[in-house]
């Protein structure tokens, strides 16, 4: 880009790292042979775990169900390699916290039998609802890294009269590449994904922004979409986080989602290019979600590019299969600017993974943090406008309503301010350490609230009881009297016929 | 690994790569930005310009070790971020350049002290530490600090030497001030104005602005090569070292009073022209209200805090008792930065100036 476009073309936010994506977008995927044991979690999106359905020692084929979605926002699990259950149990969460959380654990019988699935010849012959019947079922989740349940956002879609789709073919993050593989390497499946999804939620048009240092993509992906004028291919310039919903809807529409509010409100509805591939394989083919493409990318990587892997495979399986120059100083699940730390790699690899990224020594090494010197790098590079210097001041102090003040919850965590920051302050961890505190508060006060309205309730239904009860023994009292009354009443009144 | 790399204190929290810029780096720009002036200085004004240039920088390092030491802090870390280096520096610029050394050393250690260390450190201070302790000498030391000598190339005959030039700053050596002493054009246009002269029989045509082009003329070290100065903040904006609306607005908001007032009274107000080229406006406006830690940080709150410096400086050489008003002025704005910077936030994404959220628009 020239110098005239980078002052006057640009966004004014957001930063510009160097993206590291190549030469790992380059190099042709590559399929990793079915692992001998995967480990398939509950949850592998946002919602309710899944609940599941089979047995141990259970034999299970290529994309049968493991687990069913359970409660309102869910998704089902399905199996990512046929084989045998043999256990199910707790593995360890692909979370910097490192802690447990439940998966069905099936031993590969290397045979990789599919189920009979049920094709459709011609998806646009199903009502918009069957479609997203059919997505739900197939257990597609925002593969972008949202991980929301794809079937809820194409109902809220239909609902809201969306008219336009986009489609996020971003990929802001540095150093990953799964969907720029995807749509260089499958752009057919993409572009039909996408006028399902159109059909499914009654969009006319779909606008697909793609960061313009994918030339590749958006050539194979023009042609693609060369024979539907609904679909229109749109570079955007790479500038991070275009990638985020709603950077990108302000640079393909011009329109802001409110605060508070969801895009769909403003007639967009937004969905990553994997996902809509994913929603292709679902609905004309029938597979459900168990494979996915995942960069594995950094410095400690001997051979880093793409790789075609069954859901569920560990981490360390991935990382062998492409090799290692050094141990990972780093390891991290997704991107640099907003990817989970790992502790370490036996954890499986989920829906809503994109990439592996093993820093090496260089590469993981941290600047100690210094003093803010205001010198407002954040201000400039903040997309949404906050003033994250104020921000940290604040609850550095201890004062979270004041961060609150500066508009802390419409941060979107996307890492600009921490990355330009010259005294290299951990912004983005002040911020996510405010939101926690801010929402364990809010569950205490909740918590203290529903524990006071239970105390009164009990009070007033104590009061009732011993009001009760004393009216009870005075009702009680009146009738003996009156019973006495009458008795002697009646007696005296014998008494008067005797005589 | 590099020095001051720790990956034992590596946050958890995204992201987990960082820019290659630091406050170092911030610095040393700054400082090469400057680089062109100080050389002129350094030639214009000779020797005893370069022994009071090293004397306030060294004098506000000494006192930012000794704040660091007092504090139980180490120093070096502190140190290498350069920032007392620039504020001495930047103070220097401002100095008479013949002041004796004492004058260097109260201002150097004034700055970093009471200016800096006294507030916290790095970030924490509220004033301008340079100007701070440029008002603090012209207020404790008028006479030296409005002592001014013609120029006098460092290679003219007449020029003082290595050690004729040393004995200068060290007092030792009263210079025949009065043959090469000199008034600057505003403290001229000021004493002269007071006598009722008026300036079109003071001023011969092309005075102020031929000189300041060359900065062959009175005034302090730094601030007399006013297109210099100019270059060097213009690098600055280049490598998105500072933003153009402070500079922009400080020197608008000394030239539109300025040209309005010598259109209506030329006898009486001095042109614009002469009033950006004279003294600390430019340095002011491209190197001192620019300062990170006490600006505003906001585009609006700069574009306030710009207009408010220019404006203040042209009241003072106007109306004040004193020919000059940058120092002054920042320092008074440095006070409103707080207000400035809660009252001129960018509007949040998803809402209105107001921070209340935006209707749906289909």
């Amino acid at each position: 880009m020239g110098y005239f476009e980078r002052i006057f073309k640009e966004p004014r936010w957001g930063v510009h790292p160097d993206d590291h994506k190549r030469p790992a977008a380059d190099a042709a995927l590559r399929l990793l042979p079915p692992p001998a044991r995967v480990y398939m979690p509950l949850s592998q999106h946002v919602g309710g775990a899944a609940r599941p359905i089979v047995l141990v020692g259970q034999q299970v084929h290529k994309g049968q169900l493991l687990a069913e979605a359970q409660g309102n926002i869910s998704a089902p699990i399905h199996a990512p390699v046929s084989g045998k259950v043999s256990s199910i149990g707790e593995v360890t969460a692909p979370h910097a916290s490192g802690l447990g959380f439940g998966a069905i654990v099936i031993d590969s019988d290397f045979a990789d039998r599919w189920i009979d699935t049920d094709p459709v010849a011609d998806p646009f012959s199903l009502s918009p609802e069957e479609i997203t019947r059919r997505t739900a079922a197939a257990g597609v989740v925002g593969l972008g890294g949202a991980t929301f349940p794809s079937a809820l956002k194409f109902s809220l879609g239909k609902r809201l009269a969306v008219g336009t789709l986009i489609v996020n073919g971003g990929e802001c993050e540095p150093y990953l590449s799964s969907d720029d593989r995807i749509m260089r390497d499958s752009a057919d499946q993409v572009v039909d994904g996408v006028r399902i999804v159109m059909h499914a939620i009654g969009a006319r048009v779909a606008l697909v922004g793609i960061e313009d240092n994918k030339p590749e993509a958006i050539a194979a992906m023009r042609k693609a979409a060369a024979a539907y004028p609904e679909v229109r291919i749109r570079p955007v310039p790479s500038r991070y986080p275009m990638g985020s919903d709603k950077q990108l809807i302000q640079a393909l529409t011009g329109k802001e989602v409110p605060a508070d509010a969801r895009a769909a409100e403003v007639g967009v509805l937004v969905h990553n290019v994997s996902t809509c591939a994913a929603v292709h394989q679902a609905v004309r083919l029938g597979r459900p979600l168990v494979e996915r493409i995942v960069t594995v990318n950094g410095g400690a990587v001997a051979r880093p590019g793409n790789i075609f892997v069954p859901l569920g495979t560990q981490v360390d399986e991935l990382l062998a299969f492409c090799g290692l120059n050094e141990a990972p100083s780093r390891l991290i699940l997704g991107g640099p600017m907003m990817g989970t730390l790992l502790a370490h790699g036996r954890v499986p690899l989920v829906k809503g993974v994109s990439g592996i990224i093993a820093f090496d020594a260089r590469e993981a090494a941290v600047p100690r943090a210094g003093p803010c010197v205001r010198c407002g790098s954040c201000t400039k590079a903040c997309p949404m406008g906050l003033l994250p210097l104020e921000m940290a001041a604040h609850i550095r102090s201890g004062d979270l309503a004041g961060a609150v003040d500066f508009s802390l919850t419409d941060c979107i965590a996307c890492g600009c301010c921490a990355y330009v920051c010259p005294s290299h302050i951990p912004l983005v961890q002040y911020f996510s350490h405010a939101k926690g505190e801010l929402a364990a508060r809010e569950r205490t006060r909740l918590r203290s609230e529903a524990a006071k309205r239970l105390a009164e309730a009990r009070l007033i239904r104590l009061e009732r009881e011993s009001r009760e009860k004393a009216e009870a023994a005075a009702r009680r009292q009146a009738e003996r009297k009156a019973a006495k009354a009458l008795a002697a009443a009646s007696a005296s009144q014998a008494q008067a016929v005797v005589t | 690994m590099k020095p001051g790399m720790n990956p034992a204190v590596a946050p958890v929290a995204a992201p987990h790569a960082t820019t290659a810029n630091s406050v170092g780096r911030v610095m040393a720009t700054v400082m090469t930005a400057l680089l062109p002036a100080t050389l002129c200085g350094f030639w214009l004004f000779g020797w005893p310009a370069i022994y009071l240039w090293i004397v306030t920088v060294g004098a506000a390092m000494l006192g930012e070790i000794l704040c660091l030491r007092l504090g139980g802090r180490a120093a070096r870390p502190a140190l290498s971020d350069g920032s007392a280096i620039l504020t001495g520096w930047l103070l220097a610029l401002s100095l008479p350049p013949w002041a004796p050394w004492w004058i260097g050393v109260f201002g150097g250690l004034f700055a970093t002290v009471m200016g800096k260390q006294v507030f916290g450190g790095l970030g924490q201070n509220l004033f301008n530490p340079a100007m701070a302790a440029r008002v603090a000498l012209l207020i404790s030391f008028p006479v030296q600090m409005t002592a001014w000598v013609a120029p006098l190339p460092i290679n003219a005959a007449a020029a003082p030497g290595i050690i004729e030039g040393l004995r200068i700053t060290l007092g030792a050596l009263s210079p025949a001030l009065d043959n090469i002493s000199s008034a600057s054009l505003l403290g001229h246009v000021k004493t002269e104005l007071s006598r009722g002269i008026d300036l079109l029989h003071l001023l011969t045509a092309g005075h102020a602005a031929a000189d300041s082009l060359s900065g062959a003329r009175a005034g302090s070290l730094g601030e007399t090569a006013a297109w210099l100065i100019a270059a060097g903040g213009v690098l600055m904006l280049f490598l998105r070292i500072i933003t153009w609306q402070i500079p922009i607005a400080m020197l608008a908001a000394v030239a539109l009073p300025a040209a309005l007032l010598h259109l209506v009274d030329p006898g009486r107000y001095l042109d614009a022209g002469s009033h950006l080229l004279s003294g600390g406006v430019m340095l002011g406006a491209f190197f001192i209200a620019t300062d990170y830690v006490t600006s505003p940080n906001t585009p609006r709150g700069q574009l306030v805090f710009g207009a408010g410096c220019g404006l203040l400086t042209y009241v003072i050489r106007t109306w004040s008792g004193y020919p000059e008003g940058v120092a002054f002025a920042v320092l008074l704005m440095n006070s409103l930065t707080p207000i400035i910077d809660s009252s001129f936030r960018p509007r949040v994404y998803g809402r209105d100036r107001k921070g209340v959220a935006l209707e749906p628009i289909k």
